[in-house]
């Protein structure tokens, strides 16, 4: 197979582009279909400061590398979950990468700065160990990028990702988390700006991305997810695509240009409800944020004593 | 050939079928969901194998529902 622009034989196909690529040309390829991405959703302005979640996964490391290549001033957030072995790992493989390349990275970690971790959030809570997980990214990310003055916070989220949560929420017709799903969230009152510049490229396209410019990522999966529904939706959405190639990309952008809007009425009204949390001050429609609920519970404190001044 | 898996990671003999997209066809694994890596670069489906050849079968699905 050769490379369908320069002739140079080929080291990957996509088939969603009906192409093969040389080295060269599928680095190129990555970078502009996240500048593409960037621009037509009005991501990030000349000049912001990025703060980009890293996992030590492919996506994020990727997603690093790339921003920066685009000229981009991004630096790296690592948290560390408590997740055995799993998240020491992780942990070394973004530290190295950020070391080898000079680059600033910022640290939490959720058991020494909270006093719980996935573990304990998930069992106190009653939450399933990934929703425990993902609520406390999504408070500590947000929390992290307003504290230290970043413009915006990037997350590696790619195409399949999206493809999964789209038809998790459509199956269930989630209506408010239709409204929320965009790549962009704008800047709010306690929000920062929330962007999703891999949209445009699947995962076999990130862990390629990184077989071929030599980021070192964490190949090893997360315990906790195995089973989960949203893997269970990527396994169904890969068999379609097989038959149809395309079929995740047009399900994801059709999504954003013909129908989010219908829902996003409904966010705007939620949104416009919310106040600060009495604990932490982050905008929620109670008077104590989930996040606070949930880490009150697992340190055995009761909820709401915790109060900001 | 011999064929190196992840999660976890395990490895496994097998005749070398005629090309890369035969032996994913042949394991039942969907190639939308894997890189298929020999000596240390990514092989397109089109590229013949031999019974001296070691590639990996990478997953490239993470999961997580956040
Ligand atoms: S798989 Fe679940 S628990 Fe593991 S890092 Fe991802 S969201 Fe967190
Ligand atoms: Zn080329
Ligand atoms: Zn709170």
């Amino acid at each position: 197979m050769k490379c369908g622009r320069c002739r140079a034989p080929a080291v990957i196909e996509v088939r969603r582009h009906n192409a093969g690529y040389c080295r060269e040309c599928f680095v190129r390829h990555c970078g502009e279909q996240v500048r593409r991405a960037i621009d037509h959703f009005d991501m990030l302005g000349p000049g912001e400061r990025v703060l980009v979640a890293v996992s030590g996964g492919k996506d994020s490391l990727g997603l690093w590398q790339i921003l920066r290549e685009l000229g981009y001033d991004a630096d790296g957030l690592y948290l560390g979950l408590g997740i055995g072995e799993y998240s020491d790992e992780s942990g070394r493989y973004v530290r190295a990468f950020a070391a080898e390349r000079g680059w600033k990275l910022l640290e939490i970690d959720l058991a020494a700065e909270y006093g719980f971790d996935v573990e304990g959030g998930s069992r106190s809570a009653k939450r399933a160990p990934c929703s425990a997980c993902g609520l406390s990214k999504r408070h500590i990310f947000n929390d992290a990028a307003i504290r230290h003055g970043y413009d915006v916070l990037a997350t590696g989220h790619n195409l399949d990702d999206e493809a999964a949560v789209l038809l998790g929420n459509v199956l269930r017709w989630e209506t408010e988390f239709l409204g929320r799903q965009h790549p962009v969230l704008p800047a709010a009152p306690g929000f920062a700006r929330k962007v999703k510049p891999l949209i445009r490229l699947s995962e076999r396209e990130l862990a390629a991305y990184c077989v071929l410019t030599n980021i070192d990522y964490i190949v090893e999966e997360c315990p906790m997810a195995g089973g989960n529904r949203h893997l269970g939706y990527k396994h169904t959405l890969n068999e379609i695509e097989e038959r149809s190639p395309g079929t995740k990309a047009a399900f994801v952008f059709g999504f954003l240009e013909r129908a989010h809007e219908r829902f996003a009425a409904e966010v705007a009204e939620a949104r416009d409800e919310l106040r600060p949390c009495a604990e932490c001050g982050a905008p929620t429609p109670g008077d104590v944020c989930a996040f606070c609920r949930m880490r009150a519970r697992a340190v055995g404190e009761p909820i709401g004593v915790r109060s900001i001044s | 050939m011999r064929v190196v898996l992840r999660n976890p990671k395990r490895e496994i003999d097998v005749p070398a079928p005629r090309n890369v997209s035969h032996l994913l066809r042949d394991l039942e694994i969907v190639p939308e969901a894997v890189l298929v890596i020999r000596n240390d670069t990514l092989a397109t489906h089109d590229e013949r194998l031999s019974d001296d050849d070691v590639v990996e079968i990478r997953p490239v699905t993470s999961g997580g529902a956040a």
